[in-house]
């Protein structure tokens, strides 16, 4: 299958790795994976913030951006991150059609129609579970809240998490309360977004694991930077890092490290 | 302009001249309930004491005896039926000789009884609900609320499954009291603690064959 | 179309509790520190949402229920004016009077009238959210009449000179300890002995009260429904200090927001499953008192009617936020709202806290009077999944945050760099660009893998608590097109 990949705005520019891993996991299962190059932001942030208005051009921006790809054959946008999906799903036509562009809104209707969050992907549509991944961690997933209530992925990431060989998975108490990211929230409310972060942060520790991980990379950035200021030696892995390891490749050092100057895809041609 | 005239007026403007027909409301949800009622019976005993209601399950001619154990049980061997209030139209048969029936005097001077015994218009299995429509047998309003301890009796016929069911028995123009259990509170710390100003003891005969 | 627009006033300020005197980050800065608040809160809403949801699970068709709610709602809303004209036709059929209140002030008035016409100078109250928003008890007082809670948590917060913090539970900010010193010092002839055990604290509560009851001859209280097509009224309650209220005195007044009218007595049966088993995880509440207009010989023999406004219009000529209206007052949304249980309701400044009260009190009184509500949310959701008649708080606390930031007529430091970062994000060019300048954080980590703790606003706000990963040397989008050439060419 052809596949396009957003990217997402945050992943892109700062952390870029979990970029990688996502296309180098599709590659890997035999997909011809594009990177539309126009691509920058699905408008969550303008409006979840109040800029509905300003949104408008960034969702014109992102439907022009994979419109290209969509006439070239490919079947499906791919996204590592649950808010942006349900971000396109529930809101990109519906800003459109408030500012009376009605096209725009009908356009973004059809590309989110098409547009799958990276477990959805692997299990709904491509049926797949065991992606052949190797990943030798004590390992716990938080299912972020974008994930579990407006796209309802439910069990779709552990049931690719509990195939992976090598990783143990623990069950993370509290799992569905959010970690008070919440976009802009973290810093209009930086109190109470960081007592959230505080009790998720407990609770990722009570469970002894190496790794927290998660299907959205603004989420682990905030876990991951709250663990990190703790040094608290637990991290924050994405999803598709994990599922993008294998015994050839294992990615060891991930989170709040810099990623390499370089990135390089370590498995691409594979 | 009076304030009832500018309060619709302002409810047309918020709606706009174009308005919308009401969509159509889907009722999908349960609104019989086919269980057998020997099964909807134990229902209700179930729910009521789940709730800290007393129940005692008797034939239908058993009710006076039935009755007067509930007594004994919510306020001790030994109560006097002088102390036990009746709603006008509870049967003869179910009154402990004795007790006295409500004579419509002003509702402060029930407080001078230790019980009450009323019958009920419908019981909901499914909550372990009790209906008294202030009709003879339930009593008036006041009659249930200022004694301590209160006795219902509920007869099978009364008894269906859901709240649906429940509602279409009744006449929404009479005085309307649902009772689930005693009095309750858990105003402190979601602790519920049965037993503030309503009847702190609720006893339910369940007449059946 | 907006309320301002159509010239339909919001809430007056002035009178009443739906305006905080500080915005909700202050506020919840200082509940946040509070850590007793934060472990009463905690159990509490713990014990509450495991309630709930045992009830919701043992009922097969709670998806069919709740839409059947949230489509009850929204069809009484589009046709309000004329279920409220038949509410009144049916209650003055049966011996009640109606009264209509344009705002606050107006139905204090009416209340302090009502009263003063009977002779009396205390009344009786049943828990009610009209009530409070309106803050008849103050009106009450400035006219000599004493108004007397007599729900136990309203009466802890009364007694303990404190303000509601939650809807169904108003004292959920204090724990047994605290309560048992409220009563032990301000219960005239308290039991000396009187311990923390909520058993006993309750049955202070009641000798405290019972004579109160028998001697009232007024009583205030609220609705939870009120049946257009019958004139049937609903209060849904748990104690019995309802049904003291709505039995024993000679005379009632029923404070209702308009809102709260269904059409139909059969529309009650989908109502009285979803609020208890929302609301205090039970079955059924214990009392539900329902009665029309007046019955000789039972009850109150003079029936008032309050028909409440106060901003209520206004939310209903927002068509988005108009949902809001739809609330059943359960507060299942505060129970799982993660802001919520960690600074309480006295941080929303409102009567109304909590989820539900970030997108319903800035409606009722214009957003800009409570501009910083619709932020209080991380948006994660918990409360549209929870709520029994399917309100999108989510999406009305974004369409709010939207009506907010159109609202200001200078641009802000936040609304040029949004507005900045429009420009650079709907094209591809300048993108590029913006990203390179994120560089700049590559300069300021000088080789380590965070950024410096002491950044300046606005991003202190986060690195205050938080690192932030050192932006990588390139992204993802340019090594994609550094290592695959040509390939995008083709999207």
């Amino acid at each position: 299958m052809r596949v396009a990949l957003f990217a997402t705005c945050l992943v892109d520019t700062m952390v870029p790795q979990v970029a990688h891993a996502t296309a180098t996991l599709l590659q890997r299962l035999g997909h011809e994976v594009v990177v539309p190059p126009g691509q920058s932001c699905c408008g969550q942030m303008h409006v979840n913030t109040g800029y509905r208005r300003e949104a408008v051009p960034i969702v014109a921006n992102h439907v022009r951006a994979f419109a290209g790809a969509l006439s070239s054959g490919v079947e499906a946008v791919v996204v590592p991150s649950g808010s942006c999906v349900a971000s396109i799903h529930h809101q990109q036509a519906a800003v459109a059609r408030r500012a009376g562009e009605h096209g725009l809104a009908d356009e973004a209707e059809a590309l989110a129609a098409r547009t799958y969050e990276l477990s959805q992907f692997l299990v709904d549509v491509l049926g797949v579970t065991d992606v052949g991944a190797y990943y030798p961690h004590r390992v716990t997933h938080h299912p972020t809240c974008h994930s579990l209530r407006m796209l309802r992925v439910g069990d779709r990431p552990l049931q690719l998490l509990r195939a992976v060989r090598g990783l143990e998975l623990v069950e993370l108490p509290g799992a569905e309360s959010c970690c008070g990211f919440g976009g802009t929230f973290a810093v209009k409310n930086a109190d109470t977004s960081t007592a959230m972060l505080t009790d998720k942060m407990a609770n990722v520790l009570a469970t002894s694991a190496e790794v927290c991980t998660a299907g959205d990379a603004s989420c682990l950035m905030h876990i991951g930077g709250g663990l990190s200021r703790l040094r608290s030696g637990t991290r924050t892995v994405h999803l598709a890092e994990i599922l993008a390891s294998t015994e050839e490749s294992v990615t060891p050092q991930q989170g709040t490290r810099p990623s390499p100057s370089r990135p390089t895809t370590p498995t691409a041609s594979a | 302009m009076s304030a009832r005239d500018e309060v619709l007026g302002r409810i047309r403007t918020a709606l706009g001249p174009d308005r919308r027909p009401p969509a159509e409301v889907a009722r999908g949800y349960r609104t019989t309930d086919d269980r057998p009622l020997p099964e909807l019976l134990d229902v209700l005993a179930d729910r009521l004491e789940d709730y800290r209601a007393r129940v005692l399950r008797c034939a239908p001619d058993a009710v006076g005896a039935t009755v007067a154990a509930a007594l004994d049980a919510g306020l001790g061997a030994g109560w006097a039926a002088a102390d036990v209030v009746v709603a006008p139209g509870v049967p003869e048969a179910w009154r402990p000789a004795g007790s006295t029936e409500d004579d419509g005097r002003p509702a402060v001077g029930l407080t001078a009884f230790a019980a009450t015994l009323t019958g009920v218009t419908v019981a909901v299995a499914e909550t372990g609900t009790l209906v008294l429509d202030a009709s003879p047998v339930c009593g008036r309003r006041a009659l249930s609320l200022l004694p301590d301890c209160l006795v219902c009796v509920v007869t099978a016929d009364q008894v269906v499954g859901g709240v649906p069911e429940g509602l279409a028995r009744l006449d929404p123009l009479r005085p309307l009291t649902l009772i689930s259990g005693p009095s309750a509170t858990s105003d402190i710390e979601l602790q519920r603690v049965e037993g503030v100003h309503g009847p702190r003891t609720l006893l339910v005969v369940l007449a059946s064959d | 179309m907006t309320a301002v627009f159509l010239g339909i006033p919001t809430a007056p300020a002035g009178v009443g509790h739906l305006r905080g005197d500080r915005p909700f980050p202050d506020a919840a800065r200082d509940a946040l520190r509070d850590g007793q608040l934060r472990a009463n809160l905690g159990h509490a809403t713990t014990t509450i949402r495991g309630k709930r949801a045992g009830v919701v699970a043992e009922v097969p068709d709670w998806a069919q229920l709740r839409e059947a709610g949230r489509a009850l709602k929204a069809a009484t809303m589009a046709r309000l004016d004329e279920h409220l004209e038949e509410l009144e036709r049916q209650v003055t059929a049966r011996g009640g009077t109606v009264h209509w209140a344009r705002d606050a002030t107006e139905a204090n008035e009416i209340v302090t009238r009502l009263v003063q016409a009977t002779g009396a100078d205390e009344v009786v109250k049943v828990k009610s959210m009209a009530t409070q928003e309106i803050g008849l008890n103050e009106a009450l007082e400035a006219a000599g009449i004493t108004a007397l809670e007599t729900d136990l948590a309203e009466l802890i917060v009364q007694l303990g000179e404190d303000r509601p913090s939650h809807i169904l539970v108003p004292a959920i900010h204090k724990n047994r300890a605290e309560i048992r010193e409220i009563f032990a010092r301000t219960i005239p002839g308290v039991d000396p002995g009187l311990t923390d055990d909520p058993r006993r604290l309750a049955m202070a509560a009641r000798e405290h009260l019972r004579e109160r009851f028998l001697r009232a001859r007024v009583a205030v209280s609220g609705a939870n429904f009120a049946v257009a097509e019958t004139g049937t009224l609903a209060v849904v309650e748990s104690e019995g200090n309802g049904r003291m209220c709505l039995t024993l005195p000679q005379t009632l007044i029923t404070v209702m927001g308009i809102e709260k009218v269904v059409p139909a007595w059969r529309d009650l049966e989908v109502f009285l499953q979803l609020l208890p088993r929302s609301s205090t995880g039970e079955r059924m509440n214990p009392y539900t008192s329902l009665w029309a207009g007046v019955t000789p010989g039972d009850g109150p023999q003079e029936f008032h009617l309050v028909l409440l406004d106060n901003g209520r219009t206004a939310v209903l000529a927002d068509e988005v936020g108009r949902e809001a209206l739809h609330c059943i007052r359960c507060s299942a949304c505060l129970n799982v709202c993660p802001v919520y249980e960690r600074t309480g309701g006295h941080a929303y400044g409102s009567v109304y806290p909590g989820p539900i009260g970030a997108v319903l009190s800035p409606q009722l009184t214009g957003v800009e009077d409570n501009a910083s509500l619709p932020y209080a949310s991380s948006l994660c959701g918990a409360c549209y999944d929870v709520c029994p008649v399917a309100i999108d708080i989510p999406s009305i606390l974004v369409h709010l945050r939207a009506e907010h930031v159109e609202a200001q007529t200078r641009t802000t430091p936040e609304a040029a760099a949004f507005r900045a970062l429009s420009k650079a994000m709907s094209s591809p060019r300048l993108w590029r660009l913006a990203q390179r300048a994120t560089g700049l954080g590559r300069f300021l980590a000088r080789g380590r893998p965070t950024l410096p703790a002491t950044l300046p606003p606005p991003a202190s706000a986060w690195t205050r608590t938080r690192d932030l990963p050192t932006p990588p040397r390139e992204t993802f989008t340019q090594a994609w097109a550094r290592e695959h050439g040509s390939q995008e060419g083709r999207a």
